[in-house]
Order: structure tokens, then sequence, then C-alpha cells
């Protein structure tokens, strides 16, 4: 840019009009206050080796603490996965993203991808567990940190996804009994609080299994999530079908397809395709989600640097704790964020519609 | 001569046509419904019965026996019972959803405006802040003010004071309240001890949880109020100056009412999400209905009852909202058109 192209970008975009102008010196003279601290607390002064982890502790404050999360960072990240075995959550971790990128890539066709989705998340479940090819088995109970997060979001959607679908076919079904089942459904979960659902599947479910039969608590909380994921997931399902124009559904029907063969090669893939940027919305309030096991006490992420805080050694270090569990969070996030903004303005040529934004995002 | 498939749809067709198909699907399909909820129930009663708890919701009216931190609402003590503590947790629901969904859409507002406005800092300004808000989960967020609360802030004997009778401390906020006699005068609070007293004051848990929602909520609404204005179909604001309008007058005559219109059912989704959110209070200590009906599941073992009332009263407050904004918009819908 030239300077005078610059002069010019700074005309029109910061001192347009006097009401622009005291906008901008507002706005540099609060950073210009708050830039400063903000930066010596969080790296200048920052403790960063918990070697030296008694200046922490000393008063007045020294800076961030970053020590902690610097000691506990295999603790956040595996949970307490056997020291000698962490490769394999680790290996575990690399495998989700891979899969992530791959399906965020859009070159596979949606059939092969599955097939991919399918034994990746087999390999998964056996390095996990083991038990198989020499690994040692290590119960459940020792999962945790960002993989189980990883695990139960991953996990949780890939269940969630299909069951969604046959939600959302079942909605509009001709048949009475199908519909209004699917519709009490969708609305009871829609309906109320993730939390609620939760507690059914830690306390409630046990009760109505017999006696002797007990599903641990990893699993009852994932088929939670996959029941609550299913009912929102179904709504942007139903929303794509919906737009899908009668008529390819009436011509199919006069080349005499019946009914799967009409949902499974011409209606299904077209509604998929258009409602991707509010099912990545969907996953991305779902993803967030997972964080609510912190309540009910399973060892994800969150759960990991809160215990990690409760260690008397590293207690009153919460607000540095929870930036660097928002951080974690946002990097998954924001780029599933970006990815579905871009496919937005890529298949709307510049459009916003409300949809979008009514899509499950934020939803608890 | 039919060949042998031709021949099997025939007969396929005759004793199985759609209709009579549609309806041995649905008789499956009600018949394993009904086996399902039977068997669920059944071990339900028998559990129930190993572990000598009554079904049924006789327990209400058993004295709850534990103390709630906060019931201002309604006084309320150890010796109530169940039916009241839940109550009083209902009360501290709405008593801190109100204000949060009030305050979350005036931010909202100002960021969706923000993120438009035509200063690009402040256009970035909003637009990070509502990538921030929307992207860190909801509970992480609470957990961080809740720290920032009870570890950076002063104790209440140097408690800050931004504006005089406003005193922010580690032990949540105090600020002066109405008194409701004649005159109207104001109630200000005063240090007593270790403690505020007079006025209106807040726990740190509701003040996190407050702040929390609000300013999570409203980075959603400001998204909702963004986009309903970028919705308005341009040749409309074109039109607006071209009759001479102002800035000003295109968004307050043209922009706005097109927009609001839109804006509208998002927005009592989100309303009903920051009511759903505020069930979150339980990840912090603050007493509302859902930490309360865990306390009350724990203490009595009714899981059942507990877990049902929770839904029971979130899908009545969903219904109601559904059904108001169901009448607005018939109210705002265009006549005769396809909106």
């Amino acid at each position: 840019m030239t300077g005078a192209a610059a002069l010019a970008w700074l005309r029109t975009r910061l001192f347009s009009s006097w009401w622009n102008a005291c906008t901008t010196l507002v706005i540099l003279y609060v950073a210009w206050r708050v830039a400063p601290a903000l930066l010596n607390w969080a790296l200048m002064d920052a403790v960063w080796s918990p070697a030296d982890g008694a200046l922490c502790r000393e008063t007045p404050r020294h800076g961030a603490c970053w020590a902690f999360i610097a000691e506990k960072s295999q603790f956040i990240l595996f949970g307490t996965f056997p020291a000698d075995q962490q490769w394999r959550p680790a290996l575990v971790i690399l495998l989700l993203l891979s899969l992530y990128a791959l399906s965020a890539w859009r070159v596979l066709a949606p059939g092969r991808l599955a097939l991919i989705w399918c034994s990746v998340l087999a390999l998964i479940g056996a390095l996990m567990w083991g038990g198989i090819f020499g690994l040692p088995y290590v119960e459940n109970e020792r999962w945790g940190g960002l993989c189980l997060t990883l695990l139960l979001s991953t996990f949780g959607l890939a269940f969630a996804f299909p069951l969604s679908i046959l939600l959302a076919l079942g909605r509009r079904s001709q048949m009475a009994l199908v519909r209004s089942l699917c519709i009490g459904y969708i609305e009871l979960i829609r309906g109320v609080p993730l939390i609620s659902v939760l507690f059914m599947a830690s306390v409630m479910l046990p009760l109505f299994l017999p006696a002797g039969l007990s599903i641990d608590k990893l699993l009852r909380v994932l088929l939670a999530m996959i029941l609550f994921a299913a009912a929102y997931l179904a709504e942007v399902v139903r929303g794509g079908l919906q737009a899908i124009p009668q008529h390819q559904e009436e011509a199919a029907m006069a080349l005499g397809h019946g009914y799967w063969q009409r949902t499974v090669y011409i209606t299904l893939p077209q509604a998929l395709a258009i409602s991707v940027p509010p099912l990545v919305n969907t996953f991305i309030g779902f993803f967030k989600d997972t964080s609510l096991v912190v309540i009910i006490g399973l060892f994800d992420f969150l759960t990991a640097i809160r215990v990690s805080l409760s260690e008397p050694r590293w207690s009153g270090f919460g607000v540095e704790a929870y930036l660097f569990a928002g951080l974690g969070y946002f990097l998954f996030c924001y780029p599933m964020s970006r990815y579905s903004q871009r496919f937005e303005s890529r298949s709307r040529g510049g459009g916003l519609a409300l949809d979008e934004i009514r899509g499950a995002n934020g939803k608890t | 001569m039919d060949s042998e498939n031709t021949r099997h749809a025939h007969a396929r067709r005759h004793f199985f046509p759609p209709r009579r198909r549609a309806l041995v699907y649905q008789t499956l399909l009600a018949a394993a419904v009904l086996l399902t909820v039977g068997y669920f129930i059944s071990n339900a009663v028998e559990n129930l019965l190993a572990r000598r708890i009554a079904s049924g919701f006789a327990f209400l009216f058993r004295q709850a026996g534990f103390e709630i931190g906060e019931s201002t609402l309604l006084s309320y003590s150890a010796s109530d019972s169940y039916l009241k503590a839940l109550t009083v947790g209902l009360l501290n629901t709405f008593r801190v959803a109100l204000p949060a969904i009030f305050f979350s859409t005036l931010i909202g507002g100002v960021l969706g405006l923000g993120r438009l406005a035509p200063n690009w800092l402040l256009a970035k300004a909003a637009s990070s802040y509502v990538e921030v808000a929307r992207n860190v989960p909801l509970v992480v967020q609470l957990f961080f003010w809740y720290s920032v609360i009870t570890e950076t802030l002063p104790a209440p004997g140097e408690a800050l004071q931004p504006v005089p009778g406003l005193f922010i401390s580690n032990r949540g906020m105090a600020l002066p309240s109405l008194l409701w006699q004649f005159p109207v005068t104001l109630d200000y609070p005063e240090l007593i001890g270790f403690n505020f007293s007079g006025g209106l004051s807040l726990s740190p848990e509701f003040t996190a949880l407050f702040l929390g929602l609000t300013l999570y909520t409203a980075a959603f609404i400001g998204e909702i109020v963004r986009a309903g204005i970028l919705a308005v179909h341009r040749g409309q604001i074109e039109a607006g100056r071209s009759l001479g309008m102002n800035e000003r007058q295109v968004m307050r005559f043209i922009v706005l009412p097109q927009a609001l219109r839109l804006i509208v059912p998002p927005l009592t989704s989100q309303y009903l999400n920051c009511t759903k959110n505020s069930s979150l209070a339980i990840a912090i200590g603050y007493p509302d209905l859902v930490a309360i009906a865990n306390t009350t599941i724990n203490q009595t073992g009714q899981a059942i009852e507990g877990v049902a009332i929770i839904m029971f009263v979130y899908l009545s407050i969903s219904l109601t909202i559904a059904a108001a904004m169901n009448w607005y918009n018939a109210q705002v819908a265009l006549r005769g058109g396809a909106a």
C-alpha cells in the first residue's frame, strides 16, 4: 500500500467524521492504558517454569503464573493414563486431528470418508483400551484430559449424526406415529438444559437397568451426549431437507424410485451439502458443551485443569487456569467457525441468512 | 408372459399396499417403544423396592433440612419443605436469567451495530469480542469470572468504588437499592464489620453467573442483530437515501423496522438459551433450580422425580416462550405475503 492509499484508508475508515474520529481516539486511549499492564502481567512478568513455582506465591504477585500448567501438562493432556503408555493417547489426538483435517478438506467421496471414519474410530478404541496387539489394558476411568474431551465430542458426533438423520426423516414421515414420536423426542430434548440430560444419565439411568447390569459412567455420559446432540442436529438436517425443492423428489418418484432410493440418492445428499455451515455451528456448540461433564465429575480437559488447581501448592491461580482452558477450547472452535463462515460466503455469494445463527450454537 | 420378478412385485403390491405397510411398521414401532418403556419401568420399580425408595412426589412436603445461600425473594430456612426449597431455586433462576436477558440485549445491540460501524477499530473490536465469547464454553467463562472476583478483587474493607455507592469486592457487589416508602429514597450499602449491610448485596456467585451469562449471550445476540440488519435489502436503504433521508433516519425508519421482523424469532430462542444456560449455576455454587434439585436428589434418592421436575419446569418455560413468539410472529407477519 502506498502512502497516499494508506492515508486515504485512514481517512475513510477511522476519521471520516467527528464522531468517527472521537471513537477512534477513545479506543486508542483505552488500548494504550490497558494493553501494557496486561502484556506485562501475561508475558513479561509471568512465571513460566515450574522450578520457579515459589515466585508465583510471592507477594506482591509477580505476574501470571503459567508454571503450574507446564507442570501439569501431561495430566491436562492425557489424564491419569499410565505414564509409560502415554504415547497411545498422544497418537489418538494426532489421529483425531488428521481425521478432522481430512473431513474438512472435502476431497474424498462421502462413502469413502465414512469408511475411513469407522476404521479410524475402531483403531482409536483399540489404542485407548488396549488388550490387543500386546498393548496392556487400560480401563476407561484412567482416560482423561484433552484426549477425553476430543474422544467425547468425536464419538458423540459420529453416533449422533446418523441418528439425527433418522430423526429428521422421521419428523417428515407420512406415518403419524413415527412423526409424532420424532417431534416429541426432538422438542423434549431441545426444551431442557443439557445438564438435566446429563443428570438423567448419571443418576437416573442406573435405576432403569436390571439390578446386575451396570454401564460405566463414561459410556452413560457419552450416551446422554449422543441423545442430546441428535435432537439439535436433526433440526439442522430437517432445515436442509425442507430447502430441497419438491420437484427433486417428484422427479425421482416419476423414475420409479422407492422411498429409500429417493432419500439416499436424491434428497439427502443435497440437503446435507447445503447444511454444512449450520452443521458445523452445531458441532462447535457440541464441542463446547462437552465441558459440562465437569459438573458430573468426568475427567475431561476442563476437569483436569480444575483438579490441578485444587492442589494446595497451586491454588489461587484460577484466572490463569481458566484463561488457559478458554484458549484451549478457542483453538478448536475458532477454526471451525472460520470454516463454516467461509463455506457460507462461498455458497451464498456473500449474503447472510438468519437460519445460520438459529443453528444450535450456544445452546445448552 | 410375466417374468418371475414382476409377478413377485404384483403379489407384494397386492398383499402389502403402502397403506397397510405403514400400518404394520407403526404397529411394530409402537410395540417396540411400549416394550422398552415397560422394561425400564419394571426395572425401576424393582430397583426402587430394593433401595427402599418410595416413588412419587410425597417427599416434596418433607422437611428439606439444608440451608440455601441465597433466598432473597422468599424467606426460607432449613426447616421448610423440599417444595419450598425448589421454589426458592426457581425464583433464583429467574432472578439471574431476567436481568441477564435484559442487559445482554442492550450489549448485544451495541455489538451488532458496532460490527457494522464505519469505524474500522470499533468494528474489529466488536467482532473480536464476539469471536472470543462465542468460541469459549460458558462454563469456562463462569469459572473465569468467579476466579477474577474471588482471587483478584480486594476484601470488602478496601472495596473498589468506581461510582459512589457501588462497591466491588471479593464478596461480590453492593449497590444502592430503592426503599419503597414515601418519598422513595435510596438505601446505600455501608461497610459494617467485614461485610456490607443495607442496599442490595449481590454474592460473588450471583455476580459471576450474571456477568458470564450476560457477556456470553450478548455475543450471540450481537450476531443476530448484525445478520438481521444485513438481511435488509440494499435497495431499501438506497430508496430511503434517495428520498432525502439522512443515515440516522434510514436506520430508524427503514432498516430497523424490517430487521426487527427477522431479529425477533432467533432473539427469543437466545432468551430461552440464556434461561437454560443459567442452569450452569451449579458449577459455581449459585443455588438455582437445578442446583437445589440436585441436592434434593442426593438427599432423598428420588432421582426420577428430581430430573422430571427440572425437565417439566424448563419445558414449561420453553413452551411459554414459543407460544409468545408465535403470537408475535402472527402480529408482525406481512399480510398476504410469503414471509
